[in-house]
């Protein structure tokens, strides 16, 4: 599903991206851990085209197509969605109108007539449901007085009404208390569907109880440089990254 | 002196004795006052404090020919040509409107025809009084319109003016056949009008009065708005510029009176080369009253904002509350956008604040919803739309808030100009 080859970028002159290899095949699930400020954020930005980023070597290739030489709106349409470590509001456009914009764009890119009205109003509620999200929520402009846990569940409930095949879960788990963790991560199990791929980037194993990664990777300081099974999460949990960077320098 | 006067004063020499047979006695009574007021001032330059923004004399120079036909008016029980009435008029006409302004001047000099809207005392008027202003023709023209809106004592109205090319009848042509001569023509056609709109609101009475412009880019509209309010009334005046070429829109208040309430809100749409320029100028000459301004643009492309408001507190308006504030978004690097909001107080219990913002696309907002598959275009529509949205809001009449909703969108779209399902329009 997803190739990334030697990819660098960086945020003005500053590199970020210093050689990533990742990939990451249908139906799997990637863990990717690290420490603050190691490029998970921009590797998740870079996928999803982020002007603000530039790619200055490598590759990116999305089920075939060459997914740098996209824009941010295409490779939505392709089915990629990204899940905001921290959500921005936008105040004056209200959920539905935003949803209706997002939903109806994707379906013109497939070639598909737009919803109908009260066709998109059931779906609205449907997708509610599952992560149980208020409908008060739905009434206000987009993230607009969202409690952090809100918006992080405001984040899954648009992952839910747009169907991606690539899901990237950026700290979706911060913010969330124990229930609404709970609520979120079977929610987005319920959505998933087996060819459904994820990227999911967390600081703690608790996230990966419920959406049980196949594959962890560590980034550290713009390189992916340890991967392993599930256990690894749960050891980087128990004895954080030190012994990860001792043995990167012991090399 | 500048050149283009020129031939408004020569047209009115020639013509004053034709304008003056087709009007009426108070018309007539202060014409060759505002005809030499014009000829010893003419245009104002962009060095006159309140003519900054606006070249003037580049409308006025060219020659459009000048319209003397009279005004059609939309049968209505509360709506005469000046001259039919039913009051005394004369300690109306011209009273509040000020002809030291050369616009102003002009169009007394050159109305010959004059609008009335006349609702007499502890009437309320239950759907709108609308007024639209058609511009058609087969030749470039200048238009001088003139209106007076009297609400007696105790009365209520809302009232729609609007300035809009070609009537609905041939916008059908438009789209059942391929040749519409008369909007095709009125559509390549350059319009010029000045407007003076004078509103008398006695004591008691509640006006709310919109003026919605949605002409071509090539109509330029100098519209001049006098209103005088008398004690615990409020007056409502919505100024929107959905589109336009160049237009000047001046807006002066006296609060006369105690205890009464004006808002003045505003909605300008810029793109091309559009020009949009409001100026107000609040006189709080009484205690106890309050206003409210706020005007909003979004300017895309290379056009131009300008806003520029002055909030006068004179000395024995105690406890005058006053809000102005203007807030623009640049949607381009090119757009201009010039703000200035002005207080001048001299009264010392008084609550004033005024504040302008000028801001850009915000891109993190873009990128979100890009990020969830909404196109770019579509996206800048939306913010656009939002921001616009709070003055739109604010439109008490609900029907037609509901299709400035539409109108607004359907502008910010670029589809304002297309009638629905049309071929040509495509
Ligand atoms: N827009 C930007 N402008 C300047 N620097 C940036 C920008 N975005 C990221 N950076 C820098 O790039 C580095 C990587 O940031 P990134 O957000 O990718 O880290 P992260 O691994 O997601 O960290 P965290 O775990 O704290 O979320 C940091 O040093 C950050 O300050
Ligand atoms: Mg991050």
């Amino acid at each position: 599903m997803l190739e990334i080859r030697n990819l660098h970028a960086q945020v003005g002159d500053k590199e970020i991206l210093k050689g990533i290899d990742l990939t990451i095949n249908d139906g799997e699930i990637h863990a990717l851990m690290g420490t603050n400020g190691a490029g998970k954020s921009t590797l998740s930005n870079v996928i999803v085209g982020n002007p603000n980023y530039e790619v200055t070597k490598g590759s990116i290739i999305f089920n075939g197509q060459d997914l740098l030489s996209m824009n941010t709106e295409e490779r939505a349409h392709a089915g990629i969605f990204m899940s905001f470590q921290a959500p921005i509001e936008i105040p004056g456009v209200s959920m539905t109108n935003f949803m209706r914009a997002a939903v109806n764009a994707r379906r013109e890119a497939q070639g598909k007539e737009p919803l109908k009205s009260t066709d998109f109003l059931k779906m609205m509620r449907e997708k509610r449901k599952l992560v149980e999200i208020d409908q008060k929520l739905m009434n206000r402009s987009v993230n607009e007085g969202f409690s952090g846990g809100e918006r992080k569940r405001n984040e899954i409930f648009q992952m839910a009404m747009l169907n991606p095949t690539f899901c990237i879960l950026d700290e979706t788990d911060s913010g969330l208390d124990v229930d609404a963790l709970r609520i979120v991560a079977e929610g987005f199990n319920k959505l998933r569907t087996p060819g459904t791929s994820a990227l999911v980037i967390t600081h703690y194993q608790r996230l990966l109880d419920y959406i049980r990664p196949h594959f962890v990777h560590v980034l550290i300081d713009g390189k992916i440089v340890k991967t392993g099974g599930p256990d690894l999460a749960q050891k980087i949990e128990n004895n954080g990254f030190d012994w990860i960077k001792e043995g990167l320098m012991n090399a | 002196m500048m050149k283009s006067e020129k031939q408004y004063i020569e047209f009115y020499q020639e013509a004053s004795s034709i304008i003056k047979e087709r009007s009426c006695p108070v018309m007539n009574a202060v014409r060759d006052a505002a005809f030499r007021q014009f000829e010893s001032s003419g245009f104002p330059t962009r060095k006159v404090e309140r003519y900054r923004y606006t070249d003037v004399d580049t409308v006025f120079a060219p020659n459009y020919g000048i319209s003397l036909t009279p005004i059609t008016i939309t049968p209505s029980p509360f709506i005469f040509h000046l001259k039919d009435a039913p009051i005394n008029v004369s300690p109306y006409y011209n009273r509040v409107a000020n002809t030291k302004d050369s616009i102003t001047a002009l169009n007394t000099m050159l109305s010959h025809d004059a609008l009335l809207i006349y609702v007499p005392p502890y009437t309320k008027v239950e759907s709108p009084i609308a007024i639209d202003n058609w511009l058609r023709g087969k030749e470039d023209t200048m238009m001088n319109r003139r209106f007076l809106i009297i609400l007696d004592k105790g009365a209520e109205a809302t009232i729609i003016i609007s300035d809009r090319m070609a009537p609905p009848s041939q916008a059908i042509d438009h789209h059942l056949s391929e040749a519409s001569p008369l909007l095709e023509k009125s559509e390549k056609r350059k319009y010029l009008t000045t407007q003076v709109i004078e509103v008398c609101c006695h004591d008691n009475a509640h006006l709310d009065l919109y003026e919605i412009e949605e002409t071509t880019s090539l109509c330029s509209r100098f519209s001049n708005v006098y209103i005088k309010v008398g004690r615990d009334s409020s007056v409502r005046h919505n100024s929107i510029t959905l589109f336009n070429g160049l237009t000047r829109n001046l807006c002066d208040v006296y609060l006369t009176d105690t205890n009464s309430q004006v808002t003045l809100n505003g909605c300008a749409i810029g793109s091309a080369n559009q020009h949009i320029d409001n100026n107000t100028l609040i006189h709080h000459q009484a205690p106890c009253c309050q206003s409210n301004q706020l005007y909003k643009y979004v300017v895309d492309d290379q056009s131009v904002g300008a806003f520029a408001g002055k909030i006068l507190v004179e000395k024995g308006a105690q406890q005058t509350t006053s809000q102005e504030t203007n807030a623009n978004l640049c949607a381009s690097s090119e757009a201009r956008v010039y703000t200035q909001p002005m207080l001048e107080i001299y009264a010392d219990d008084v609550k004033c604040a005024h504040g302008s913002t000028v801001g850009v696309m915000d891109e993190s907002a873009l990128f979100y919803m890009r990020q969830r598959g909404i196109p770019e275009a579509e996206a800048r529509t939306l913010l656009k739309n939002a921001f616009m949205g709070q003055v739109i809001n604010s439109i008490q009449y609900e029907p037609l808030r509901q299709k400035l909703y539409v109108k607004v969108e359907k502008r910010f779209r670029g589809e304002l100009d297309k009638c629905e399902d049309c071929r040509l329009c495509k």
